[in-house]
């Protein structure tokens, strides 16, 4: 069996919030959530979005950190900062392209998602990829999310100028091979799509 | 007494709701587990497998189960979060009685047990056997619900006894009965992913009923095409191939609609319903008049919604139809289930791998509570109370004369009624908040205003209980041991994480201890819940919901054991009519003409606005275990009106403003929440909140006529912009009733 990974589907998700109720169940920083749910606008639709750490290969946070406290392990886990070098500047909060690392005032230092190190390390799921009720966050090999999903995975992101890959993996429709941000929507989108597709009112013209 | 002893603010005050927020010992507690439990969770009819962690008799934290077949591992935050009910400051530790004036104060078991049966007995010497109710619950465990019934009969032998499943499956299960005869989902989850076509009907999958989600999904990934039919567009409605934003009460005209233009694409097995089936043409007879145009206007939908659902439904290969309160909740909520489910008779695709029908139960034991026979007309084993043979039967189990058995009894909202009308006096309620769950709440709080006696068992005090004489503190889920089944028809085991705090006791000996105070003393002799348990596998027997081939060991083996299981080798039943055979005398299943009708309050000059009330993620019915879990109270703090930004916009409400929402019974005020995704005629409320934030204020206390199910789905309102509440139970927390 190959090795697990980390894959997000943003289609699957439902808003329920099991994976940061969970994932302050974890007890290396039980009572705090390492991960948050994005409600993308919710005047206009339902959708929301998990974000965890996406643990880039060339990790933006640690390449601006200016006291070298974050660390990757060999096996591509992007940790929370050092205790001993954090020094709380913030600048991994800024530069984070995905927005994940969080600043904790209350213990001056920048605490992360670490994809359950603890538990994957030792062969168990991450605590969010084993709750969450929709298969949003799921973690399994890469021959069975091919077998069992219609997407596909990639992990190929350009912010502007910027590319990144990252460890963790999100689906989108093939023929997409690269998430490109700062065209906000991903590139494949179907153009047919009606202008406001979430607005019932425009679901019931022509009654 | 039965009313308030003290204000409302000095009940929250010393009871709650308060929330908890810390595990016991904290976030940091290091040291080892000495316990890793594999129960349930104590919520939703799916009944999620979960492992409870266990230091010194406390409840710390859960660990995901991932062998359990039906979730494996998956959890909903309520499921995540369920453990801080445990070691709850609100908890109740030791009977209380009601004094006036001052509120409630700690007696000795003797003492309130002794209370209890002696209020008993001079109710029905005074008044008559039925002048004393029982109102029960869904969320009780197999075991207690038949202890249930068997105590209304046999101990306090009043034939009023109902529970708050009347709230929730009845409409479902008395369509499923009159189509099928049985009253139970048809398949196995497992077939869900197996199906090429779904229809969700009424059924918000995503909030209520979290995990069947990735089932869903499962089967779109496996490239079928998924209809939901809802007035909101809910989480899973944003993805389906085609959502029908249907009117609420106008879901017959989709059924029907789409039938008609089933049968005239020939999408229909007529050979199947030539040798397996009643009653088509009558039946066939009155779709013809859903006319697209016919059905689109019962529906409120435009009519190419239901000419693309019948093309997707019709020549499907598999499909699988799943229906929940959506289409329940309604004067009209039998009819609703069964023209839903004759989409599925019709084609044939029934009893066999991807193809079947579902309804998705609500309450933790929202399938086996209603086998066990604690409803007002039924015996154990699915048995008819009214029925010669199966009351023989049930006399013969309990040892006692047949005419001893009461007969059938009111429903819940009647037996509501008939206190109000000073018709019953005394009430025992267990696992119920009916005046958080029942409709048209200020008339429930007068009318338990009117009992001269009133007994509440729970492990809170809820809204409800604060009207109680006396408060027996009960059981939580893990704190006994006993079965339940599950939305599949799966018989599974809870098992005991830690025993109840203090003085405390497990609901099933307050009953067996009542019990012995009233008659047939010796009936009610049970050292364990396994003693229940091997009682009810024998009233079971040669029922309907047929437990007898059933054991704890088996269930544990099997990871659960479906129903029928007549005998102890018996495999179980995952699916139903596999040999398309039905459960009525002729062996077929029945078509029934049901036809459209409007509901009981249709919208007006006075009154424009539909109300439709239903559940968010991260609570549970009334609220009573939820609102005191502080993490899941921070997910969604107090009800808010979802309203369309057009309608909005005619009243003049802004997003945030407070706004009064108000029927012809009551009101409520609380916050706009504008959203596109709801239909513009339609405002949404959800109903975990008591007293001035309470749905049920406004809904209508009608029900139908076969299942007398309330109509929570649809009433009319206005709603206007108001100024912000500065009274004194809005200022309470929001988990007790207050709003911010």
């Amino acid at each position: 069996m190959s090795e697990l990974a980390f894959f997000i589907d943003y289609s699957r998700c439902i808003g329920c919030q099991a994976c940061v109720q969970a994932c302050a169940e974890c007890d290396t920083h039980r009572g705090v959530s390492m991960i948050h749910l994005e409600t993308i606008q919710r005047s206009e639709s339902v959708q929301t979005a998990p974000q965890v750490c996406m643990h880039c290969e060339d990790p933006i946070c640690a390449r601006v950190c200016p006291a070298d406290a974050i660390k990757k392990t060999p096996d591509g886990v992007v940790q929370s900062s050092l205790k001993p070098r954090c020094i709380g500047c913030s600048n991994c909060v800024v530069a984070c392209p995905f927005g994940v690392p969080k600043y904790s005032a209350e213990i001056d230092q920048m605490m992360k998602c670490d994809m359950c190190y603890d538990r994957s390390s030792v062969g168990k799921k991450p605590m969010c990829a084993t709750v969450c009720p929709s298969g949003a966050l799921t973690y399994t090999t890469m021959e069975d999310i091919q077998r069992t999903r219609r997407g596909i995975p990639i992990n190929s992101w350009k912010f502007g100028g910027e590319e990144v890959r990252t460890k963790v993996y999100v689906m989108v429709p093939k023929a997409v091979e690269r998430v490109d941000v700062d065209l906000v929507q991903i590139t494949a989108t179907p153009s047919a799509l009606p202008e406001d597709p979430y607005d019932v009112a425009l679901m019931l013209e022509g009654m | 007494m039965a009313k308030l002893p003290i204000d409302i603010p000095a009940i929250v005050d010393q009871f709650g709701p308060s929330l908890h927020r810390v595990p016991p010992g904290g976030w940091n507690q290091t040291g080892q587990d000495e316990k890793l439990v594999k129960t349930h969770c104590c919520f939703c009819g799916q009944q999620c497998g979960i492992q409870l962690r266990v230091r010194e008799n406390r409840v710390v934290g859960f660990e995901p189960w991932e062998d359990f077949p039906f979730n494996k591992g998956k959890l909903c935050p309520k499921g995540v979060k369920r453990y801080m009910q445990d070691e709850h400051p609100d908890r109740l530790k030791t009977p209380l009685q009601r004094v006036e004036g001052k509120g409630y104060e700690p007696i000795s078991w003797d003492a309130a047990l002794d209370r209890v049966a002696s209020e008993i007995k001079r109710i029905q010497q005074a008044y008559g056997k039925d002048a004393f109710g029982i109102l029960t619950g869904a969320s009780l465990t197999n075991e207690k619900a038949y202890l249930m019934g068997k105590f209304a009969r046999v101990a306090v032998q009043t034939a009023n006894l109902d529970y708050n499943g009347r709230l929730c499956m009845v409409s479902a299960g008395a369509a499923s009965k009159k189509v099928f005869g049985i009253d139970r989902s048809a398949n196995p989850w497992s077939d869900i992913p197996k199906a090429k076509a779904i229809l969700v009907a009424g059924a918000n999958v995503g909030e209520c009923a979290p995990i069947t989600t990735d089932y869903l999904w499962q089967a779109r990934d496996n490239g079928a095409k998924l209809i939901v039919m809802d007035p909101r567009m809910t989480p899973i409605a944003r993805n389906a191939d085609l959502f029908i934003p249907v009117r609420s009460g106008g879901d017959i005209g989709v059924f029907h609609g789409m039938m008609r233009i089933m049968i005239q694409q020939g999408w229909i097995d007529r050979d199947y319903i030539e040798k397996y089936t009643a009653g088509f043409d009558e039946y066939a007879r009155v779709v013809d008049r859903y006319t697209p145009e016919y059905a689109a206007k019962i529906a409120g939908v435009p009519a190419d919604l239901i000419v693309k659902a019948a093309e997707i439904w019709g020549p499907a290969p598999t499909s699988f139809l799943l229906h929940a309160r959506g289409i329940e909740h309604h004067s009209k909520g039998v009819e609703n289930c069964i023209a839903a489910i004759q989409l599925v008779l019709a084609t044939g695709r029934l009893g066999r791998e991807g193809c079947g029908y579902a309804m998705i139960t609500g309450q933790g034991n929202g399938q086996g509570a209603r086998e066990q026979g604690q409803k007002c007309d039924q015996l154990p084993g699915n048995r008819d109370i009214s029925n010669p043979e199966h009351r023989k039967y049930i006399a013969g189990v309990w040892g006692v004369p047949e005419e001893s058995i009461p007969g059938k009894g009111l429903s819940a909202v009647p037996l509501l009624e008939a206190i109000n009308d000073g018709k019953i006096k005394g009430l025992l309620l267990i696992c119920f908040n009916p005046t958080v769950s029942l409709p048209d709440a200020n008339f429930v709080r007068k009318a338990l205003e009117k009992l001269e006696f009133f007994v509440n068992i729970d492990f809170f005090l809820s809204e409800t209980g604060r009207y109680a004489d006396i408060v027996l503190p009960g059981s939580l889920m893990e704190e006994d041991e006993g079965t339940t089944t599950n939305v599949e028809g799966r018989v599974i085991h809870h098992r005991k994480a830690v025993s109840p705090p203090v003085d405390a006791r497990e609901d099933w000996k307050i009953i067996c201890d009542i019990a012995s105070r009233l008659e047939n003393a010796d009936k009610f002799r049970y050292s364990s819940p396994h003693d229940i348990f091997e009682e009810l596998r024998v009233a079971s027997k040669g029922g309907i919901s047929d437990y007898y081939g059933m054991t704890w060991e088996k269930i544990d083996a099997e990871n659960g054991v479906f129903w029928p299981c007549p005998e102890l080798g018996h495999p179980g039943t995952p699916r139903l009519y596999e040999d398309k055979k039905f459960n009525h005398p002729d062996g077929k299943a029945h078509f029934h003409p049901v036809d459209w009708r409007p509901s009981a309050e249709m919208p007006d000059e006075e009154y424009p606005i539909i109300l439709t009330t239903g559940r968010v993620v991260s609570h549970f019915l009334s609220g009573t275990q939820t609102r005191r879990i502080g993490a899941l109270l921070d997910q969604y703090s107090q009800p808010l009106c979802e309203m369309h930004p057009k309608l909005a916009e005619k009243l003049g409400i802004a997003e945030g403003d407070f706004v009064k929402v108000e029927s012809r019974r009551g009101h409520v005020v609380v916050r706009a929440q504008i959203v596109k995704t709801i239909r513009p005629d339609t405002v949404f409320v959800p109903y975990h909140w008591p007293l001035d934030r309470s749905a049920n204020n406004m809904t209508i206390r009608a029900i139908d006529p076969i299942s007398n199910i309330p109509e929570y789905k649809i009433c009319a309102v206005r709603v206007m912009k108001t100024d912000t509440p500065t009274d004194r139970i809005s200022q309470l927390g929001m988990e007790a009733g207050g709003v911010r």
